[in-house]
């Protein structure tokens, strides 16, 4: 079933563009968030230096950033794991890329789009899911409601607006 | 003469194209065009993606022609396409302003 804020998600391990394997592992930090994206979808694109920001922002608070990349790569190969890394030698993240070359993870989410965001908490329960912020079109608006989601947490209140609608792109599921 | 064939490809597995039609709308009518209608069609298949040489949604074609025209190798997919707005900054939708520009462009060309 999807989880919703305030359920449990379980721990994952997904290769990064090197092939390095990359947990969720919650408990090592004060929040963990798993942005699902893509090379190829303007929506992502447009976000990414949002969510860059975020994770340059809130790493000396201890939260953790990772992207994630779900799309068939098969039917799209701009989402290949080539083009992954080729991104992250052009240092376009600021966080680790990984490749959910099964879909597993992005199942387990219940993700649907790129970009999708979910904030979890150390003890691995979900804090927030959807978009960054209200328009992918307006860099002014910072990805507004994931800060405000981790400021919530790190603050130990409960978060204000812990669910939002994503917006983005179909995720490429394998026929 | 004939009038212009306005075109707007698009998939539904993008949320782009109500915002593209606007956009497309709202250039035309800005050229004092917006009596031509717009032919919305759905691209549902790769097959179709690729017998429409359709490079992802939203496509908008004046008389066939793409007023932003794909780069060469650019796959033709079930997919968002990606523009670039005036600023350089990744869209889902054209920069409006270069929109009207090739608009107007091409509503001035006489048929190919």
């Amino acid at each position: 079933m999807t989880p919703v804020p305030a359920d449990t998600v379980g721990d994952f391990t997904l290769p990064d563009t090197e092939g390095t394997p990359t947990s969720l592992s919650p408990g090592s930090a004060a929040a963990t968030v798993v942005a699902f994206t893509c090379n190829h979808c303007p929506y992502a694109l447009a976000w990414q230096e949002r969510l860059n920001a975020v994770a340059r922002d809130y790493a000396p608070r201890g939260v953790r950033l990772l992207f994630v990349n779900p799309n068939d790569a098969e039917r799209y190969p701009r989402d290949s794991l080539d083009a992954m890394r080729e991104r992250v030698e052009r240092a376009e993240l600021a966080a680790p890329y990984l490749h959910d070359e099964s879909q597993a993870v992005a199942r387990d989410f219940g993700a649907r789009t790129t970009p999708d965001v979910f904030v979890v908490r150390p003890d691995g329960v979900l804090a927030y899911r959807g978009a960054p912020d209200a328009d992918h079109g307006d860099p002014a608006l910072r990805a507004g409601w994931l800060r405000a989601a981790l400021d919530d947490l790190l603050a130990g209140r409960p978060v204000g607006n812990p669910r939002t609608e994503p917006v983005g792109c179909s995720i490429k599921w394998r026929a | 003469m004939s009038a212009p064939r306005i075109e707007l490809l698009y998939w539904e597995g993008c949320p782009s194209h109500p915002q593209a039609l606007a956009q497309l709308r709202a250039a035309l009518d800005s050229l004092g065009r917006g009596d031509l209608p717009v032919t919305l069609e759905r691209v549902e298949s790769d097959h179709q993606a690729h017998a429409e040489r359709f490079a992802g949604s939203p496509t908008i074609r004046v008389d066939g022609v793409d007023p932003f025209p794909p780069g060469d190798g650019e796959p033709f997919s079930l997919c968002c396409r990606v523009y670039r707005l005036m600023d350089g900054r990744f869209s889902p939708t054209p920069d409006p302003g270069q929109l009207r520009e090739r608009l107007a462009r091409l509503l001035r060309s006489p048929p190919g």
